[in-house]
């Protein structure tokens, strides 16, 4: 019965021990920048949706995985062909990892772009990136699940690479492994860290990265920052609820129509059970986001001048990846201006070189 | 040191928790380190039958835990080498229309020595020496 506040006793016993109002009149406030590209702001909430959508598939696909070499390729055999809709939670699962790395980098770039890395939103960029790190690791890791030959493959290909690092190479190889060599150690360790360890990492991380998200609001471009600025009016604004919450849902409703698609008109494939006494088999690749360095590496020679080819393109992927985490302290000036062609420069560079040497890699 | 009795308390305590907090990770970090399993080293094995091995034609063996290549190529001749490309770790394959050993995660060739060709392995393979004992095919490890 509803009180004589108008509303019913129990959403009055919730609001005063949830303090309702406080969360309402921070919604009420926070606004969102609006102009013309407004648009590249949904990526990140894409890519939270997308994850939410893994840990929901994730946890449906732990009720029938059985994570051992002997049962785990079964097992997914037995999810796709006996399990109802089992083809499709994998493929869901399979799908909207790739999709969530894309976003995740659609939303990176776009963060480059958009200057958003800028003071005081460094410690953003950098939970940022390594949100990022960790959805690579979670690929990494689920990858070799299935125990398929090309899974198999592409984990001792990575971690022979982590076994090239100077000094810590072969410590951290056998910590990855389990062992000396990739086998049913090294799937239960992947299991382990693929559903305990970077979901843990992951959430911690997340909050921390939308907690600072909150914490200083939706940066602007600084073009549209100086047009407000010279205009004299005050800067566009729309209300983060209803107007930005529903245009983000549609993007999320968009999102999940692209993925039932994707999931339903081209099931991912189970390949074949991995044999550690057959050969790598003819057109071996990886996942399309660690493309372009399976290409580099197979272009560098055995040997460049004194040091191995293998080592000298993980010192060239290990330094590439310190100047990109590390942009919002390079990229201004000691006078606080901004390196606009070397920012731009390195940002349209990474692109194409992710771009060309992934298609090199896939086509070659 | 401190001087103080305050600064003595807040010294004993933060180095009675650290120290907790050592004695906590290390057993973890000792933990989270595989323990060495002692395999019995492998020196020689016998592949198969001669019947089993088809002329110009490679085949992936054991050798103990370790794959091996081993390549017939007349009905009296043969070759066989460790099957671990030294680039990455992957199993490499015998190409019959080249006469090559070839890796096919990063395209590395080898020759019939298992000596690098072209692309990106740093070292040859390993070569085992191949006997044919009565009817059985005999890799065993050189020296």
């Amino acid at each position: 019965m509803p009180s004589l506040r108008g509303k019913p006793p129990i959403v009055e016993w919730l609001e005063e021990r949830l303090a309702f109002d406080a969360i309402q009149e921070f919604i009420a406030h926070k606004k969102v920048p609006k102009h013309s590209a407004t648009m590249w702001y949904y990526f990140g909430g894409i890519t939270l949706f997308l994850f939410g959508i893994q840990v929901a598939t994730g946890i449906l696909l732990l009720l029938y995985y059985r994570p051992s070499a002997a049962e785990a390729y079964e097992s997914v055999q037995f999810i796709v062909t006996r399990v109802e809709f089992g083809w499709l939670i994998r493929s869901i699962h399979s799908w909207s990892a790739n999709l969530m790395i894309l976003a995740a980098f659609i939303h990176m770039f776009s963060v480059v772009f958009l200057r958003a890395y800028r003071r005081p939103r460094e410690l953003t960029w950098l939970s940022g990136v390594g949100l990022l790190g960790l959805a690579l690791g979670f690929g990494f890791s689920g990858y070799l699940l299935p125990w398929n030959t090309i899974s198999y493959f592409a984990t001792k290909v990575g971690t022979d690479m982590a076994a090239a690092v100077p000094l810590i190479g072969p410590t951290l190889a056998r910590f990855l492994r389990g062992g000396d060599d990739v086998g049913g150690a090294t799937l239960t360790r992947f299991f382990g860290f693929h559903v305990a360890v970077l979901p843990a990492l992951t959430t911690g991380l997340l909050m921390v990265h939308l907690f600072l998200v909150q914490r200083f609001g939706i940066s602007s471009p600084p073009r549209v920052e100086e047009q407000n600025r010279a205009s004299g009016h005050p800067a566009p604004e729309m209300p983060f609820f209803p107007n930005f919450f529903l245009r983000e849902l549609m993007a999320w409703y968009a999102a999940l129509a692209v993925l039932g698609m994707l999931a339903a008109i081209f099931p991912w494939e189970l390949g074949e059970k991995a044999d550690p006494f057959a050969s790598a088999p003819a057109g071996i690749r990886p996942e399309w986001y660690f493309l372009a360095p399976f290409y580099t590496l197979k272009l560098i020679p055995s040997h460049v001048w004194m040091f191995e080819g293998e080592l000298l393109g993980l010192l060239g992927f290990g330094l590439l990846a310190a100047w990109w985490v590390t942009l919002p302290f390079w990229a201004n000036d000691r006078n606080g201006s901004e390196r606009t062609r070397l920012l731009t420069g390195t940002g349209v560079a990474l692109i194409a070189y992710l771009a060309t040497f992934s298609a090199l890699g896939y086509w070659k | 040191m401190p001087q103080t009795r305050r600064g003595l308390v807040s010294w004993l305590l933060g180095g009675g928790v650290t120290a907790s907090i050592a004695a906590f990770l290390y057993p973890v970090l000792r933990f989270m380190a595989p323990p060495p399993i002692a395999e019995a080293s492998v020196n020689e094995v016998t592949a198969g039958k001669v019947k089993e091995f088809k002329v110009n034609a490679g085949k992936i063996v054991k050798f103990g835990s370790a794959p091996a290549l081993l390549i017939r190529l007349g009905d009296d001749e043969w070759r066989s080498f460790s099957a671990i490309c030294t680039h990455l770790n992957c199993t490499v394959q015998y190409q019959e229309s080249s006469r090559q050993i070839w890796c096919a995660c990063h395209n590395g060739l080898y020759d019939l020595n298992g000596k690098v060709v072209s692309g990106p392995p740093p070292r040859p393979l390993e070569e085992f020496t191949v006997r044919v004992r009565g009817d059985d095919v005999v890799l065993s490890r050189r020296g």
